[in-house]
């Protein structure tokens, strides 16, 4: 369920992190709690991303929700199919709904994120 | 799970567009055990529940309900409640959640009649059937003809051999039944329920659910379209107010606001631009900050952003015309950003008769 190979944030994103490239996304039980996502609001590709501030938003039928990055750098990439299928982030949030691909200016700050298996302890542990 | 009025529910259970369609084609049911129930009995019932609501109570039938407002002196809401009307010397009330204990004492406060005023919400769970297959469902479960109890009428009789209060009333704008049975019997009947429903495709519904079934049907919920601070005569719930009934708490600043005009009145709103007006967003119009948002949600029927929103009336205007307001552009402040919006007739759904 929760790739091995990704970190995870407190606040329910993901990081892959290859090279100087990291992708980013929200997590299985993120998409779980908002239900029907309806908007997704990314940056624009260039912007300096700071770790752990907003990155954008997701708006489900019930509410809206920040996303905070879970690593700096910048804005390489943006998922462009999410403005048109929002919905992919319910059925597919670790795979074809990543949100944006960020060139990292310190690839080491995933280290002191959550592994898969602290992150489902944590998930677990909040419900 | 959220913590709604002290009850542990769930915002959604499969999903708030499949429970939401679920009901607006075919049968959802709801939990909604959380609503408080008070009970006035005595002599003089009608007259207290005439006194403390805008309604005409006394002008119900034995068996027969209707949407009412409690309001305060100054004539803000207290709460928004469903009056029946049980026997000419007993009236059963279903209040919000939030509002129970507030509404018993503001009863309690006002009487000052041969009237006893009980709060009764331990002895009462709350199971909603809403759709146009809850009546198939419902009569699968009872020996009550469903086809006599009109439309906010109710009837005591037994579901799944439990004593219950049959209403044919919802909170959905689809055609319904709220069953009112002791909390005991109520997880053996949501069973019974979901088995009796799952032919026509049953859903369990959440919050999230009945609050868009709810908007799109513009049925007001207290905390966003009213509050203390709003009467029902700017809430669009004139008709819930009956001047000619007589004394009412509340009646004389009803009669000046009316005299004085409404400065500001509920609208519905449709988005044009991308974005969701969500409550309490501020309304632009013209350029200058003219209300806010009550409700706003993306529509699972009609596929568009919704939303209810409080605007200015022309401040002379006795009987304001809300039609005026219809075809407005206006701007919803959206996370720093004007986002366009335009002003629409409601409700938003009106099911088929």
């Amino acid at each position: 369920m929760y790739p091995e190979n990704y970190r995870y944030t407190k606040e329910h994103e993901w990081v892959l992190v290859e090279g100087d490239t990291g992708t980013i996304g929200i997590t299985d039980h993120a998409q779980e709690e908002l239900g029907d996502i309806v908007y997704v609001d990314l940056p624009k590709v260039g912007a300096a991303i700071e770790q752990g501030k907003s990155l954008g938003s997701v708006e489900s039928v019930k509410a809206v929700s920040d996303i905070y990055s879970p690593v700096s750098g910048e804005v390489k990439e943006i998922n462009a199919n999410l403005t048109d299928k929002p919905e992919s982030l319910n059925s597919d949030p670790h795979g074809a709904a990543w949100l944006v691909k960020l060139k990292l200016s310190n690839p080491a700050e995933a280290q002191s994120l959550m592994t898969a298996a602290e992150y489902q302890a944590y998930i677990g542990a909040e419900k | 799970m959220v913590d709604f009025g002290g009850w542990d529910m769930p915002v959604q259970y499969s999903g708030i567009i499949d429970e939401h369609n679920a009901v607006r084609n075919g049968v959802g049911i709801f939990d909604v055990s959380h609503m408080g129930e008070i009970e006035i009995r005595g002599p003089e019932a009608a007259k207290l529940a005439d006194f403390v609501t805008t309604n005409h109570a006394g002008k119900l039938k034995i068996g027969q309900a209707h949407y009412s407002g409690l309001l305060y002196p100054h004539g803000g809401f207290v709460d928004d409640i469903l009056v029946h009307k049980v026997a000419e010397d007993h009236f059963f009330l279903c209040v919000n959640a939030a509002n129970q204990e507030k509404d018993h004492e503001h009863i309690v406060a006002h009487n000052r009649f041969d009237a006893q005023v009980e709060f009764a919400s331990e002895r009462y769970a709350q199971i909603a059937l809403q759709g146009p297959k809850a009546r198939a469902t419902l009569q699968k479960m009872t020996p009550v003809d469903l086809s006599a109890i009109k439309y906010y009428w109710f009837t005591d009789g037994a579901v799944s051999g439990v004593p219950a209060r049959i209403a044919h009333t919802g909170y959905t704008g689809e055609d319904g039944f709220e069953i009112y049975v002791p909390p005991a019997e109520a997880e053996r009947l949501w069973n019974e329920a979901i088995s009796a429903g799952a032919e026509f495709g049953i859903k369990p519904c959440g919050l999230g659910a009945r609050n868009t079934l709810r908007l799109e049907a513009k049925m007001a919920l207290y905390g966003h379209e009213i509050d203390a601070s709003i009467s029902p005569l700017e809430a669009d719930l004139a008709w819930i107010v009956k001047f000619d009934k007589g004394d009412f708490v509340g009646r004389d600043a009803l009669l000046k606001q009316e005299e004085k005009g409404l400065t500001r009145t509920l609208v519905g709103f449709e988005m044009c631009g991308r974005g969701i007006g969500r409550d309490g967003y501020e309304v632009y119009l013209d350029g200058a900050p003219a209300g806010w948002v009550t409700s706003g949600s993306p529509s699972p029927t009609l596929c568009k952003n919704i939303g209810l929103c409080y605007l200015p009336v022309g401040q002379a205007q006795a009987d304001p015309d809300i039609d005026k307001t219809i075809g407005k552009t206006i701007q919803i402040m959206i996370r720093n950003q004007p986002v366009d919006a335009i002003t629409v007739a409601t409700p938003f759904y009106k099911r088929a008769k």
